[in-house]
């Protein structure tokens, strides 16, 4: 198997001209993973920046309501709201190290955008991040914060105008400035070896839930659940589980408006769930497309699940039944927002909303056993808009 | 005519070849025939022609425009190859395209359906040479040329690799960047010509606009120059469109035969 590879998925399709970038990274990243230096400057980040460790909260209120221990990976109070910046940290001072000049991101929800122009600002790169002008309009206060921050925010006009359109964009960019330029991913997704280094970075949660729940539990959880747009948080939660074959990880996509598709247009994004093998943006994986391989446009309500395709090692991890996806819809999501800000006093992101949704659908059916772990991998504040309009179209 | 015939015909000539891109279905079927055979009409020496896909990374403003309104017009694969073999000409067709497209037809199949439309060449700018063995063989069992890029930024080892697997011609990317129309195309690009050693002909494209880029690009060593943008933004305006697609491609055709 190519080291590139996931099983048969990854790989890097990408132009001629971006090969040898992704050499570059692949060589820094081989040489900093266990620099000394490297380590103890992310160690310094990662606590004194993003705040970590994060706590694993026991939601007693959930827990007595569906009759099983929940307890929740609280991704969303790292600092910018959401677990974007544990891998923005890692990939802005590998970017640091490789004395680039300048870092761009795609971002959907813009809390990638937001946590890319947080490390920029810190770090002294000068900026660009490209959101599709769908999200820019559904989004609007991270585009705010983003500027704030320095960051120069360009707003992309082309294809369903969303995270899709927003890494094709970005991806131009890097093609043109690509020798003083880093490409910041992220979510475990594109060509090798982003989906290795974003998911390492991201492990860290799953590494302290760990350690965390044998404190609390003395024990492992009966399962993990964790939203999957490009599937970052997932594998960041799962990656350090994989080989304790008796929690079951449950990667939860967004069902949309049910599992239909348009001749142009999926009516969600559960590419992991229903998607077919093919390419994109750099990546073998499992993908939305037609009859020929156009890709589809997703949809979703939450702006950072609303994508084509999802991250290889995913693709792979569900083929060999390692992990279940599931999906809930845009409906049992925002019933899930409320349930959770009404129970628990915490206004998940929407993201993560479906992540919790799906616990609410299966508590009782058995499969997630008695002891889960939800990643509540960000916070709401950014969709209170969005939210509050639904509720008035409900009127 | 294979591409490799065409190529030793214009040395014959003494004659750089012009190879002209246009993307299939853009504004729509009709019309891209129309347009071709102004192409050919002018003295093109080969026809590049694009199969749109939804998501072209590799494309600048102009080609992804072009592309999308093919789509919309209703181009895809089968109608593709119904318009290339509708193209009566003797000159090669080479297909541009990005992968998925030709991953989910099939590669054995794709390769059939380009021989069985008189398409000689393909390019894939989202395939590099790690990924590209299966599509290879498929290519060489059936007789066709796949044609790879170099890059500024290709380093020696690298262009080795490359040089060794291309056939047909080498597409040399003269500067950084995406697809469209620039001012500063020579500046990078001799500096590659100079470092591609290959008895295969290199074709420069990536912003040739004009016949002057063209003549400069082949005073520094090209064996063909690649033009697609400057097409496309005439095929865009709908004023004109086939005359003027001929008068620059007659234009730059000229650059081609002007011994340097
Ligand atoms: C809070 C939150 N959760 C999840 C995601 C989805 O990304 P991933 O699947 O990579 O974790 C996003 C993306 O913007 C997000 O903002």
């Amino acid at each position: 198997m190519k080291k590139s590879m996931y099983g048969k998925y990854g790989g890097q399709f990408v132009p001629e001209v971006l090969m040898p970038a992704l050499t570059e990274l692949e060589e820094a990243y081989d040489k900093y993973k266990d620099d000394k230096d490297f380590l103890e400057e992310l160690d310094y980040y990662m606590k004194e920046f993003a705040g970590r460790e994060t706590p694993l909260y026991f939601a007693k209120n959930l827990s007595k309501k569906y009759g099983i221990k929940i307890y929740l990976k609280r991704e969303d109070l790292v600092h910018g709201g959401a677990h974007k910046l544990n891998n923005t940290i890692g990939q802005g001072l590998l970017a640091k190290y490789m004395r680039k000049k300048r870092i761009i991101a795609e971002t959907g929800a813009g809390q990638h955008g937001t946590a890319t122009a947080m490390i920029g600002a810190n770090l002294g790169f000068e900026t660009e991040v490209y959101m599709g002008a769908k999200d820019v309009e559904r989004q609007h206060m991270n585009v705010y914060r983003m500027e704030l921050m320095g960051s120069k925010v360009n707003s992309v006009e082309s294809g369903s105008r969303t995270l899709k359109d927003a890494i094709n964009e970005a991806l131009r960019d890097w093609v043109t400035n690509v020798e003083n330029t880093h490409y910041l991913i992220g979510s475990v997704v594109g060509p090798h070896p982003y989906p290795m280094i974003v998911r390492d970075f991201q492990s860290v949660i799953g590494n302290e839930v760990k350690k965390q729940i044998m404190e609390k539990e003395g024990r492992l959880p009966d399962s993990i659940v964790a939203c999957a747009g490009g599937g970052s948080n997932a594998m960041g939660i799962f990656h350090p589980f994989i080989d304790d074959k008796d929690v079951r990880l449950f990667p939860v996509e967004a069902g949309g408006c049910g599992l239909k598709n348009t001749n142009k247009e999926a009516l969600h994004s559960a590419s992991l769930s229903v998607g077919e093998e093919g390419i994109l943006q750099g990546a073998y994986t499992k993908i939305l497309q037609d009859e020929y391989g156009q890709i589809l446009e997703s949809s979703s309500v939450s702006a950072g699940l609303d994508y084509s395709g999802v991250g290889p090692e995913l693709a792979h991890l569900a083929d060999i039944g390692r992990i279940e996806p599931r999906y809930v819809t845009d409906d049992e999501a925002l019933e899930a927002f409320y349930e959770l800000s009404r129970n628990e006093g915490i206004i998940p992101a929407l993201e993560s909303s479906h992540a919790i949704a799906n616990v609410m659908k299966m508590a009782d059916d058995g499969e997630l056993g008695e002891l889960v772990v939800i990643s509540l991998s960000g916070r709401g504040d950014k969709d209170l808009e969005t939210v509050f309009k639904l509720k008035e179209m409900e009127a | 005519m294979r591409i490799h015939d065409k190529f030793s015909e214009l040395d014959e000539k003494d004659e750089k070849a012009l190879i002209a891109y246009v993307c299939a279905g853009d504004p729509s079927f009709e019309e891209t025939k129309e347009i071709v055979k102004s192409l050919i009409n002018a003295g093109a020496d080969i026809i590049e022609l694009g199969l749109p896909f939804s998501d072209p990374v590799a494309d600048g403003p102009t080609i992804e425009a072009a592309a999308q309104r093919a789509l919309e017009a209703g181009m895809n694969p089968d109608r593709y190859f119904e318009l290339a073999a509708d193209i009566d000409t003797d000159i090669p067709l080479v297909c541009m395209t990005y992968y998925n497209l030709i991953y989910q037809r099939g590669l054995e199949k794709f390769a059939e359906d380009c021989v069985n439309v008189g398409i000689r060449g393909i390019i894939v700018p989202d395939l590099p040479a790690e990924e590209a063995d299966d599509l290879h063989n498929a290519c060489k069992e059936n007789g066709i040329d796949l044609i790879f890029l170099v890059t500024p930024v290709t380093d020696n080892r690298r262009m080795e690799t490359i040089l060794n697997k291309t056939s047909g011609f080498v597409y040399v990317v003269s500067r950084l960047g995406v697809t469209g129309t620039r001012s500063d195309v020579a500046r990078s690009t001799k500096d590659i010509l100079d470092r591609i050693d290959t008895d295969v002909p290199k074709a420069v494209g990536f912003g040739i606009s004009d016949k002057e880029q063209a003549a400069e690009v082949i005073s520094e060593g090209a064996d063909a120059v690649i033009v697609g943008s400057a097409f496309i933004k005439i095929i865009a305006s709908g004023e004109n469109v086939n005359e003027r697609v001929e008068t620059l491609a007659r234009e730059l055709k000229e650059a081609c035969r002007t011994e340097n």
